[in-house]
């Protein structure tokens, strides 16, 4: 059975992010970016859930939680 | 972090308040604050306009963080809704509006008034930033009418920049919604 690893990443609320893009300015792995001007979407393959973004977001739509990578 | 250019831009925005004060004509220049953000979005597809080259982002950014003027709390739901932030867009046009026809009814012919409204409401005295009388009436007109907007908006932006984030002006910024909406609307086959 493979072992599946929770880590802590960045969730962004697609539907109410405003695409302001002041998460992609702060994050240090360049693991965020807005996507077609619409939302904020991960890699999360890159982020490391340092939080950055989440302090950073104006509307507060970004959250960390555990996602199964 | 490199810094780029495009990280300097929020000194053209300071700088255009700061005009508009000596010379209104200055306030004509907001225009580029306008068209740019359209353009891009409309050809580029992109908020790369707010993403990247926003100066009054970057001046907000600036004063709520690393002069750490901001409070640095969660916006009301009700100012990141969408009914607040469409709404808001509706209003501001409906203000942009009134606006033009203010130029227009200078121009055809009413006596142009030398006053900046700030918030929609209160008429400051502002004839000494007019010199003279190489431009019509209606174009000293819409540069009165344009600062206003741009004064009123950044006012806004201070106070929920001080009360909230730094940038929260950019959760109801009517060009930011504007722009999105323009986005969403050239990408709907990817977004899908």
């Amino acid at each position: 059975m493979a072992v599946v690893k929770a880590r802590r990443k960045a969730i962004v609320d697609k539907n109410a992010c405003v695409a302001c893009g002041c998460c992609v300015k702060v994050c240090p792995r360049g693991a965020i970016s807005v996507f077609k001007g619409v939302y904020a979407a991960v890699d999360i393959g890159k982020c490391i859930g340092c939080g950055k973004c989440k302090t950073a977001c104006p509307a507060s739509v970004i959250g960390i939680g555990e996602v199964q990578a | 972090m490199k810094r780029h250019w495009y990280d300097y831009l929020w000194i053209a925005s300071a700088l255009y308040l700061i005009l508009g004060f000596f010379n209104i004509m200055f306030a004509w220049l907001g225009m580029l604050c306008f068209m740019i953000p359209l353009l891009i979005a409309v050809f580029g597809k992109s908020k790369a306009y707010c993403n990247r080259y926003c100066g009054r982002g970057q001046l907000f950014q600036l004063l709520g963080g690393k002069l750490k003027l901001s409070r640095n709390s969660e916006i009301p739901r009700f100012i990141k809704s969408k009914t607040f932030r469409y709404g808001f867009l509706i209003f501001f046009l409906a203000m942009f509006i009134s606006m033009l026809f203010n130029t227009y009814l200078v121009f055809a012919g009413r006596e142009l008034s030398h006053k900046v409204t700030l918030l929609w409401t209160f008429k400051l005295p502002w004839h000494w930033a007019c010199h003279g009388t190489v431009f019509a009436p209606w174009v000293v007109q819409f540069a009165y009418g344009f600062y206003s907007i741009m004064l009123t908006s950044t006012l806004l932006g201070v106070v929920t920049m001080l009360l909230f984030k730094p940038r929260s002006w950019c959760v109801y910024c009517p060009m930011g919604t504007m722009t999105q909406l323009i986005c969403k609307a050239r990408n709907r086959k990817e977004l899908n």
